[in-house]
């Protein structure tokens, strides 16, 4: 049989298996990898809530997407090309998503009788039982080819066991013309300091997968993806949301010159967040894990009001908890910024899996006439650039501000072009400067006119001793239950809010007519799937929302334009219900999905042309 | 720098508690205290934040004219630890009340207690809810009769001295309010302190539980009651200063000297700076029939501070690390460049 190298534009490669198999680390791997050769890349780890469910179960499967590409990879894929499936149960779960030219690499070792029946299949053909039997299927001996490649290593057979991941990265590099130092350069600093006997078995078993899959008949064809041609020159890195938020914060807090303070508590799928600002005390960070989620963000406004820039970092059920304090923040007028990463809910829900389903609560979830401005990142890197904002609003605007994230967001990566900090503006709070006049008192919620933006005293300022709290005061600091200096005080404090639309971006048109039948709309991490969906369907216009509250101030006439607004998101409607309160006057149409799962491309596609 | 007077630190506000609510005497002392607390430390006005939580006593901060933050029901000792660790150089006074602090904020209060972290928390224990008007709170007696226990509670009741030792305090304070001289020496005290100071004030609640401390606070039985500890005195009470503590082996018991052999040779000497736990604890816990209230200074031992630790870790990393700018930060581990 002839080999043939085909080059291709992009490929998707799903890697599956129990969750203790390593997919994850895999997967990422097999990322960094391609992204350091120049490809653009999106990926999606898709794993359970468990750390260790019980082993070779369908509810313990553990998946990392990878999409890798020369152009116009703008999500992780919905379906791929290549499915490595580590056990029967990660085969069952993850045949469907198998395209039907896909290749699909198990380690044949694991499908014995007692696999198969964990994973709970009906016949002894698991492949036909679900219906992929014309793919192209490899059975590789995986388990009993690791443990022949390290029987000389004298590492012991649960840790030989522990390498067959690297035999799979092995096989799928030679598939895909990886070439392996970048992952021996990896093993090598891993486990430098506290596991050197581990490098070279790891090393061994990745070269050794590389040559199976070499010399096995079952692979006719390998393929190339070759770098990207569009990049802008300049350095790149990889990075996944949660680091981006972590980072975009530090940014901010540089560029504001006030040291950064997190209060927070672990939580699905944020946490990563809290652990990234954990690393990074040579810039100043201060990082409490709090005892609970309340905690988090009530260090974090005592942190603000003493003068730091004040963070707190959590997922759904944690805003919850910290309803009561948001409201406290708001009403003392203190920067602080909320990071929400989306799970899906309610209650406990789904933690490891992603939604878009918390709008209502970070746009409603408190008591009283309550504005706080939300933003919402829409892609891994982007998260960067919206805690920067967010930061800066919160700062410049003296207000809590929430910052919506995603579990897709939060967990996937991609490539990004590394900024230059000189190109970020300086964020400047209203600091009160110089001394009062001799028998002067600070009057701390008085308001700049145009802004309606408070000034910040901290403590420690001699002459401007002043008291916050949640009690309604006058502009002077003075309680007051007046009932007209309480609706003045509503209405400036929404206001205030209302008026940062005035600095943000206009709302564009990113793809298609700037005027038309039909507007796609989405907000959050939704924008790649919907970019590839409306340049898929053709001729139709689409706009994308990073500012919710306030919208962009030209958003109306923006939807002017068009005869039909087609808003899709990840829950059962809850942006389509925002817009149709503030702009009732368009006629809009919704497409929602509340699967803990993030678009597919396809469905987009179909559910655009539908309107079309 | 000005010598500051008790008149510095008195707001312009009206003070709206109860006539006879015991959170006045407590509030003259702190003010009269500051003053020689900045005295001692060099500490200007500006450096005070005073901070609260939700209750009577949590309208204090409005009556300092310091740095002020009246927060939310329970969250006090949060924010308190927000603003210590964000610049530890402030010096934070916490007022809160039995409620507050021990049934909705307990598990900040524990926290804080457990991080040692150098703030100053006035506990303001009159035994019930004042502000929603009379429910029992976690330090209500046991069948306490109150508008929510009409029948007496069936739960036991927190000694909030075993609480803060009990989750390793370094520093211990119980008082009444009406002991204005030797609140002000217990505040000077926790100010003096670097750690996690917890005073105890048992304050009187004129409206829904008044008479609540009576048993000791009535001058007529208060000195046989009560037994105020003062470093490196020996622990006599007793209005004729003729009974003391003894520690017979295995427990302590209270004695009165001169009577079944005990001479003052063998009154304990009390010292707060021990490490040891236990005789604090005891000492803590002591209640009538058998035993004096023990009030003043309990226990003060050193240890590390959280916000200490905190700081000293940001010193030392930004010492050992290479990212020094976020620039540099983006450019740490793998990268790659994509050329013309």
């Amino acid at each position: 049989m002839q080999h043939k190298v085909i080059d291709l534009k992009d490929v998707v490669i799903r890697f599956s298996g129990d969750s203790g198999d390593g997919m994850q680390l895999t997967g990422s791997l097999f990322a960094d990898m391609s992204a350091i050769y120049g490809n653009e890349l999106s990926t999606f780890p898709d794993f359970p809530a468990e750390i260790r469910a019980p082993q070779g179960t369908v509810s313990g499967v553990s998946g990392f997407q990878v999409h890798i590409g020369s152009e116009g990879v703008e999500t992780p894929g919905d379906f791929c090309d290549l499915l490595v499936a580590m056990n029967p149960a990660a085969l069952k779960s993850n045949a469907k998503w198998c395209k039907p030219t896909a290749m699909i690499l198990v380690d044949g070792d694991a499908f014995d009788e007692k696999g198969m029946q964990k994973a709970g299949f009906k016949t002894d053909n698991p492949f036909t039982e679900l219906k992929v039997e014309d793919r192209a299927i490899i059975v590789a001996p995986i388990s009993e080819l690791t443990r022949e490649s390290l029987k000389d290593s004298g590492l012991d057979n649960k840790a030989i066991l522990k390498c067959k991941n690297m035999f799979t990265l092995g096989m799928a590099c030679y598939i895909y013309s990886r070439p392996l130092e970048y992952i021996y350069l990896y093993l090598e600093r891993k486990f430098a300091k506290k596991h050197p006997e581990l490098i070279e078995p790891n090393k061994k078993v990745l070269s050794d997968g590389f040559n199976y899959a070499a010399n096995i008949q079952a692979i006719p064809n390998t393929y190339t993806i070759a770098p990207s041609k569009h990049k802008k020159p300049g350095t790149y890195r990889n990075i996944t949301g949660n680091q981006a938020t972590a980072w975009g914060l530090l940014a901010a807090s540089e560029k504001s010159g006030l040291p950064l303070f997190c209060g927070s508590y672990p939580i699905t799928p944020a946490t990563a967040i809290l652990e990234e600002l954990a690393i990074h005390k040579s810039l100043g960070a201060k990082t409490l894990q709090a005892e609970d989620e309340i905690a988090g963000i009530c260090t974090a406004i005592g942190a603000s009001y003493a003068g730091n820039l004040a963070v707190t970092t959590t997922s759904g059920p944690g805003l919850s908890l910290k309803t009561e304090a948001l409201g406290l923040a708001v009403m003392a007028e203190l920067p602080l910024v909320v990071v929400d990463v989306q799970r899906g809910g309610p209650s406990t829900g789904l933690p490891t899996k992603t939604e878009q389903s918390d709008l209502n609560q970070a746009l409603y979830g408190r008591n009283g006439e309550c504005p706080m401005p939300v933003i919402a990142a829409h892609s891994p890197s982007h998260c960067f650039d919206a805690a920067f904002t967010a930061a800066q609003i919160a700062l410049e605007h003296m207000t809590p501000v929430m910052l919506l994230s995603e579990g897709f967001l939060g967990n996937g990566s991609e490539p990004w072009r590394i900024p230059s900090m000189a190109d970020y503006p300086e964020i400047k709070p209203p600091f009160v400067s110089g001394v009062l006049p001799e028998g002067e008192k600070f009057r701390p919620f008085e308001r700049d006119p145009e802004t309606l933006v408070r000034s910040w005293a901290i403590p420690g300022q001699k002459g401007f001793e002043h008291r916050v709290g949640g009690l309604e005061k006058t502009h002077e600091g003075v309680l007051s239950t007046d009932p007209q200096n309480h609706e003045l005080m509503v209405r400036e404090r929404a206001e205030k809010v209302a008026r940062i639309a005035s600095r943000l971006p206009r709302l564009e048109i990113l793809r298609g007519p700037a005027e038309g039948k039909l507007l796609v709309v989405g907000w959050g991490g939704t924008y790649g799937h919907l970019l590839g969906a409306v340049e898929e369907a053709g001729n139709v216009s689409y706009a994308h929302f990073d500012f919710i509250n306030p919208l962009p101030a030209n958003t109306e006439e923006v939807f002017s334009r068009f005869g039909k607004i087609l808003v899709c998101e990840l829950n059962s409607g809850q942006f389509v219900n925002y817009l149709r309160g503030i702009l009732p006057q368009f006629n809009y149409v919704q497409y929602n999905k509340v699967q803990g799962q993030p678009f597919l491309v396809s469905e987009l596609v179909d559910a655009i042309k539908k309107e079309i | 720098m000005a010598t500051l007077t008790f008149k510095d630190f008195k707001s312009d506000q009206e003070v709206r508690w109860c006539p006879g609510c015991g959170d006045h005497a407590v509030l003259a002392a702190l003010q009269r205290a500051l003053p020689k607390v900045s005295q001692a430390l060099g500490y200007e006005k500006e450096r005070y934040v005073v901070v609260s939580g939700i209750g009577c006593s949590s309208r204090l901060p409005y009556y300092m004219d310091t740095y002020g933050f009246h927060s939310i029901h329970g969250r006090a000792t949060a924010v308190s630890t927000g603003i210590k660790v964000a610049n530890p150089w402030l010096t934070v006074w916490q007022a809160c009340g039995d409620g507050d602090a021990l049934a909705i904020g307990g598990n900040h209060f524990i926290h804080a207690i457990r991080r040692n972290i150098d703030i100053n928390i006035i506990l303001f224990n009159n035994q019930i809810y004042g502000l929603t008007k009379g429910q029992y709170s976690p330090t209500s007696k046991f069948g306490a009769i109150t508008k929510t226990s009409p029948y007496g509670t069936v739960e036991h009741p927190f000694n909030p001295g075993s609480l803060v030792l009990g989750a390793k305090g370094t520093f211990f304070a119980r008082s009444l309010d009406v002991e204005l001289k030797l609140n002000e020496e217990i505040m000077t005290a926790a100010a003096l302190h670097d750690g996690c100071s917890v005073m105890e004030m048992l304050t009187n609640c004129v409206i829904f539980n008044d008479g609540a401390h009576k048993a000791i606070s009535d001058p007529e039985f208060r000195a046989d009651r009560t037994i105020i500890l003062r470093q490196g005195e020996r622990m006599v009470f007793g209005k004729n200063s003729d009974r003391g503590l003894v520690f017979d082996g295995r427990k302590l018991r209270a004695v009165h000297i001169g009577e079944g052999g005990y001479t003052l040779d063998d009154i304990l000497v009390h010292d707060a700076h021990a490490n040891n736990i236990g005789l604090h604890m005891a000492l803590a816990e002591m209640k009538g029939p058998d035993y004096p209230v023990a009030l003043g200074v309990i226990r003060d031992v050193k240890d590390i501070t959280y916000d200490d630790g905190v700081r000293d870790q940001v010193k030392e990393v930004m010492a050992k690390s290479k990212i020094h700018s976020v620039d540099e930060l983006l450019h740490s581990g793998s990268t790659w460049e994509v050329t013309e």
